[in-house]
């Protein structure tokens, strides 16, 4: 049997538990793009540039520390994600991080 | 075949409109769409020009796109390193783009070229120099001597993006909103008079009046599933121009970058990283039995960085399929034969974040395989960058026409920074002559009934672009026959059934399920356009290698141009009809 990697994540009041299989190299971010593929579509987070580390749109907290999700590498553990707290939240992983005369 | 197109969406009808709520109205005199170099760049020629500029993004102000990802190089004759001129790079051009291109648009590009590097050099995007204060130009593939500029290390993209980003920001009457997916432009009567779209970041309709629309969206690496651009180049502003009236040309041409990375898994890189190397340090492309095997393809390489990317990617796929390559599927990329030392002057902390990544050049091989890049096709424009919609413009990778069948290294970024500015002042001198936008509700009833909120589709898009991705990486890729072209187009048309006709419903901030459906409605549309345009080509050219017409046929020596009537694609006048469909 694979290994796992279980991604527990804070979405608004509640932490939800996504199992996926784990390979070695992936990132956080290609675990959460897996959660949305194969299991929930509705799951929220900010990426752009998928792997390069350029966008700089990924950032999340993993275990309480601020990360990228695409360099933070996945692993076969229980890893608790949420969304950055000292950025207003919009849903999910996903906050509000545009410069404020960038915004509607 | 039946080509389920944009029509079955747009058959809500006019009545849905009074669900809508309210909608978020903003107007400008140039409204820019995609804020890569290209947007950038032509909001700030706009701005500069005396119009009134709304630049707006799918994803945040200059951080999604491809311009930000470009690691290296900018093609322009500055003659720092041997003397060039203009007219140099445009025979290099036209020459890779193998009998299609546009020489009105390459001139366009090479010939400015050097005003826009020299004007980035002011804004201080730092240029890598030699220490007697020359710009170092580097010499890549299919260039007859240096001609490529870039940033160290591997930083041409970001530092492009942010110089322009910090310009954008000083023109401070420039309106910049991010987080803003643009669904469908508007056109009255025939001619563009802004766009509809909604807010990410909170759901909020949002309509734009504008009197010059300027598309600048990028391409559609997107639709492969190994690709080298971000997630927001999906081929949206193929699809908002066909869908507006426009006309697109040479879809079928989809530039692989030969050595993309494949393995060992790297993160935080991006995949094109090793072209840079091979432009400082050289390397040798190896095959399983260790060999170089690209001079068996009609180039001598011994080292040095000579193979044109079309040629490259052909030769790297030939020996996969002849069992002759790297367990990942590629070939071995090799720079063992360069010195420590010399690896470590060329690229310094990139090879510690190599060493991070479990990679060490002096001592390992990594696996490299081709991987979709850029798009030679695109929209159709004239000199002055307009479309065939009146008002409307197309600026950077959106364009169509400059590169033909094959683009050079390096003429990217060049195109996006010289169509940018162009695009720019030619979109203000237009806004001059025109005293309102003609925007009307009415004309954009059918855009805004697609963004109402009532409970809808439910088909999961994550997974359907996945899908469509597999599909297209496997029978649209660099290598096409009829019968795989006509699987892809049958794929294409179930997952455009499966995610049905309307959105999912609302489901509040940073709705990423439904703008997942708003991105598949617009990459179905262009992965139809690009397969639908190889089926027809039957003939091998640059970047479309048909296996089962692998010679160049002088009479395909043109473009194909495509429009779009709301369901159906048309080429050259001529419905679309696949082959080989069962």
């Amino acid at each position: 049997m694979s290994l796992m990697a279980a991604l527990v994540i804070r979405r608004g009041e509640a932490w939800q538990r996504f199992e996926v299989e784990f390979e070695r190299g992936q990132s956080v971010l290609d675990g959460l793009r897996r959660i949305r593929a194969e299991q929930d579509p509705t799951l929220a987070f900010r990426y752009s540039c998928i792997n390069a580390n350029a966008c700089k749109e990924c950032m999340i907290e993993l275990d309480g520390k601020v990360v990228y999700a695409c360099t933070a590498r996945l692993e076969p553990r229980e890893m608790r994600l949420q969304p950055l707290s000292n950025k207003a939240l919009l849903r999910d992983l996903a906050t509000e991080i545009a410069p404020p005369d960038e915004r509607l | 075949m039946c080509f389920l197109g944009a029509m079955s969406i747009y058959g809500l009808g006019v009545e849905a409109i009074v669900a809508l709520g309210e909608i978020t109205r903003l107007s400008a005199d140039v409204l820019v769409i995609g804020a890569g170099a290209a947007g950038m760049s032509a909001a700030i020629a706009a701005d500069e020009a005396g119009s009134s500029v709304l630049l707006v993004d799918r994803s945040l102000i200059g951080r999604g796109g491809a311009t930000v990802m470009a690691q290296m190089t900018v093609a322009v004759a500055l003659g720092e390193e041997v003397p060039d001129r203009w007219e140099n790079h445009l025979a290099d051009t036209l020459a890779a783009g193998r009998g299609l291109c546009d020489e009105g648009l390459a001139a366009l590009l090479c010939e400015n070229g050097p005003d826009e590097i020299r004007r980035m050099e002011s804004w201080h995007v730092g240029w890598a120099r030699h220490p007697d204060g020359r710009i170092r130009q580097a010499h890549a593939p299919g260039h007859d001597r240096p001609r490529c500029c870039y940033v160290d290390f591997l930083s041409t993209g970001p530092a492009v993006s942010r110089t322009l980003r910090a310009q954008v920001q000083r023109h401070a009457k420039i309106r910049r909103v991010g987080d803003l997916c643009i669904t469908d432009l508007a056109v009255v009567d025939g001619v563009a008079s802004g766009a509809v779209g909604f807010a990410v970041s909170d759901g909020r309709k949002v309509a734009i009046a504008a009197k010059t629309v300027i598309v600048a969206t990028g391409g559609l690496t997107r639709l492969y599933r190994r690709n080298s651009a971000s997630q927001n180049m999906g081929g949206d502003g193929y699809a908002l121009a066909l869908r507006a009236g426009a006309r697109l040309r040479d879809m079928e041409f989809v530039q692989f970058f030969p050595i993309g990375h494949l393995a060992p898994r790297l993160i935080g890189m991006d995949p094109i990283m090793w072209d840079p190397f091979r432009y400082k340090l050289g390397g040798r492309l190896l095959n399983a039995d260790g060999r170089e095997f690209i001079d068996a393809y009609g180039v001598s390489e011994d080292g040095t960085y000579k193979a044109t990317r079309d040629l490259a990617t052909y030769a790297i796929l030939k020996e996969v399929e002849a069992g002759r390559g790297s367990p990942a599927g590629g070939v071995y990329l090799s720079f063992r034969h360069v010195p420590p030392d010399k690896l470590r002057d060329a690229f310094g902390p990139v090879i510690d974040r190599l060493a991070r990544n479990g990679i060490d050049l002096a001592s390992g091989d990594v696996e490299v395989a081709p991987i979709a890049h850029y798009h030679m096709g695109g929209v159709r424009v004239s000199d002055t960058l307009e479309t065939d919609v009146p008002n409307l413009f197309a600026a950077g990778e959106a364009v169509g026409g400059a590169n033909g069948a094959n683009r050079l290294s390096g003429n990217a970024i060049t195109e996006a920074l010289v169509f940018g500015r162009h695009a720019g002042f030619a979109a203000a001198a237009r806004a001059k002559i025109i005293a309102a936008s003609p925007w009307r509700d009415d004309a954009a009833a059918a855009s805004f009934a697609l963004l109402a909120e009532e409970e809808r589709g439910d088909a999961n898009c994550a997974a359907l672009i996945v899908a469509l991705q597999d599909a297209m990486a496997r029978d649209v890729g660099p290598f096409r026959t009829a019968a795989r072209l006509g699987r892809a187009l049958t794929e294409i048309t179930r997952i455009r059934r499966a995610m049905g006709a309307a959105p999912p419903p609302v489901q509040g901030p940073f709705d990423t399920h439904r703008l997942d459906w708003f991105d598949l409605r617009n990459i179905v549309l262009v992965a139809e356009a690009v397969a639908a345009a190889a089926q027809r080509r039957r003939e091998s050219r640059g970047a479309h290698q048909r296996d089962d017409f692998p010679a160049p046929d002088e009479a395909w020596a043109k473009s194909q141009v495509i429009t779009f009537d709301g369901e159906h694609l048309a080429f050259d006048g001529e419905r679309a009809i696949a082959e080989a469909v069962p």
